[in-house]
């Protein structure tokens, strides 16, 4: 509840590592880490933005997989149009048009499945956030002209202002910056007024609508913002991979935003940034030492779950944390 | 003068039972009204279905005169009633400050708002901390919910019934499971309290009743068989049959 002084230090490290350390491997001559890191940083993105429901709403979304969907698709359509011509009022190669596509439309997304979703609760909201999220990767499984399963090739990256996104440094520090900014918004919000409606509702529903709170309303709220911040970290992905496909929307990747979220400690602040780096990190391992890497990962991963309750984080604050 | 809460034919039915089964009542401005009766005659059926948690079956509620029957339980609470649960129920991983300032932010408006730390808003936690001095908890404000004994999760219960400023408390069975000395201090709280808020209490504890409440009504199986004085209720015959006496 309260961050304690290791919680600080050890988000400072990890925030300075991520800040320093990839542009270290880029001068280095290892450009592939700089790519790992870019990968990780923005699937953070994404964990963090569920955080803000899973962790400190209690709403299991299984079903945030759908928002990176749309948010790589809100910049692979647009450009798609603008090289090969058609639809021209979607056709762009501005990044600002692209990043308010991905994070309107997701807001969109969020606002109608969440009205739905919400009205559920435990299991039926796992599963009917998922069924939502199956729904729009069937959609662009189904749309042939943006190339169905084979994906899409993003052929020209967004463009902004002061920056050039085809220079990997200049992708990861917009990345970097985008993650530090998600962290103080969700900081923020949970702090305050609202932050503290959703916070009482997870732990006592009944209580919160006794004292007077609409909480179907202030979670409905909390789904939208943390549905547009995971529809922007889907257009950074697909500046990043500049190959889409529906793939990326898949369940399992909900289920591992959800592992990221709940490995690195549910319902606090590095937490999911601490997950994403565990986990991106643990994959890239193991799967270079054997191809059953499967394995020994959902060992690990059970092991956490199991033994570490809080997550990573909750083992660093100790048995005075929480 | 018309009632503050008035119940008119409420009938409230799981499958073939009636929990409630046409209560009629009024429960006056200021006044300590009780409901007593054996267990299961209906009598958190009945709060629940006033603080709007069940919908009733058929029948009427109306609050400061208004129809309020079939509105949702967060539009009650902002129009003025408020409840104490039986089981006790709180925000269990929330400190107990955080517990009643949630309740002091509720009078206050809405909370959409994202930006200041709700945390370092003066006038929430002061007044959060007034209420727990209320009912003697002052010592307890930063401590886990979760780490206080049940007895002072019945004190907190109280504080947040008190900082939601609602006019109505409906309080159920806020003696429950407390020891003697306890109940004595919650009985001397409650009198404190009475003729500042109206409260309708629900109380096994008769001793705590006799000596709380203006009116009392006793519900026998969903129906209200009696309502008076302590003093009527104790002399009522049917009431003697169907409850006093048989304790």
């Amino acid at each position: 509840m309260f961050s304690s002084k290791r919680t600080r230090w050890v988000t400072i490290i990890v925030m300075l590592a991520l800040a320093i350390l990839p542009p270290v491997f880029l001068w280095t001559g290892h450009a592939f880490y700089l790519d790992l890191a870019t990968r990780l940083v923005i699937l953070a993105i994404a964990a963090v933005s569920l955080n803000l429901v899973l962790g400190y709403g209690g709403l299991v979304s299984f079903g945030h997989a759908a928002y990176i969907g749309i948010g790589a698709y809100a910049v692979g359509i647009p450009v798609y149009h603008e090289t090969y011509g058609g639809f021209d009022v979607a056709a762009s190669y501005g990044g600002a048009f692209h990043i308010l596509l991905a994070v309107g439309i997701s807001a969109l997304f969020a606002l109608i499945t969440g009205a739905i979703s919400l009205r559920t609760k435990g299991v039926y909201f796992i599963m009917i956030t998922m069924a939502f999220a199956q729904m729009v990767y069937y959609l662009f499984l189904s749309l042939d002209e943006y190339g169905g399963d084979d994906g899409l090739v993003i052929e020209v990256r967004s463009e902004l202002p002061l920056v050039n996104l085809d220079n990997p440094l200049q992708l990861y520090l917009i990345a970097y910056v985008s993650l530090v900014i998600a962290l103080l918004i969700v900081r923020t919000i949970v702090h305050s007024r609202f932050g503290m409606v959703l916070q009482g509702a997870k732990g006592n529903n009944e209580r919160l609508v006794t004292l007077g709170f609409n909480t179907y309303l202030y979670r409905l709220t909390a789904y939208v913002i943390s549905g547009a911040m995971c529809g922007f970290a889907g257009a950074l992905l697909g500046n990043f991979t500049t190959f889409i496909s529906p793939e990326m929307m898949g369940w399992s990747r909900s289920g591992e935003l959800m592992f990221m979220v709940i490995l690195g400690g549910a319902g606090t602040t590095l937490g999911p940034v601490l997950g994403s780096v565990v986990f991106i990190l643990a994959e890239e391992v193991l799967s270079s030492i054997t191809i059953f890497w499967h394995l020994p990962f959902g060992l690990m991963l059970m092991g956490v779950v199991l033994f570490a309750r809080g997550g990573l984080m909750g083992l660093i604050k100790g048995k005075g944390g929480k | 003068m018309t009632p503050l809460l008035n119940i008119t034919s409420l009938r409230k039915s799981f499958g073939g039972v009636a929990a409630t089964d046409g209560v009629n009542l009024g429960v006056e401005q200021g006044e300590l009204h009780a409901i007593i009766g054996p267990n299961g005659a209906g009598k958190t059926t009945l709060i629940s279905q006033l603080c709007g948690a069940l919908r009733p079956d058929s029948g009427a509620i109306t609050f400061k005169g208004a129809d309020i029957t079939n509105r949702p339980a967060y539009v009650r609470a902002r129009l003025g009633i408020t409840r104490s649960f039986q089981i006790t129920s709180l925000v269990m991983d929330m400190s107990v400050l955080d517990n009643v300032a949630l309740a002091v932010q509720a009078r206050t408006g809405h909370s959409f708002r994202f930006l200041k730390p709700a945390r370092s808003i003066q006038p929430l936690r002061d007044e959060a901390r007034n209420m727990l001095a209320r009912v003697g908890l002052a010592e307890r404000a930063d401590d886990p919910t979760v780490a206080l004994s049940h007895g002072e999760h019945r004190q907190m219960e109280i504080a947040i019934a008190l900082a939601t400023g609602a006019e109505l408390m409906l309080l159920d069975e806020p003696m429950a499971g407390l020891g003697p000395e306890e109940s004595t201090t919650m009985i001397a709280f409650l009198k404190a309290l009475k003729g500042d808020r109206t409260i309708l209490l629900i109380e096994h504890d008769m001793d705590a009743v006799f000596a709380l409440a203006d009116r009392i009504s006793v519900l026998v199986y969903g129906r209200i068989i009696a309502t008076g004085t302590p003093d009527e209720i104790r002399n009522n015959d049917d009431v003697r049959h169907a409850y006093l006496g048989e304790e």
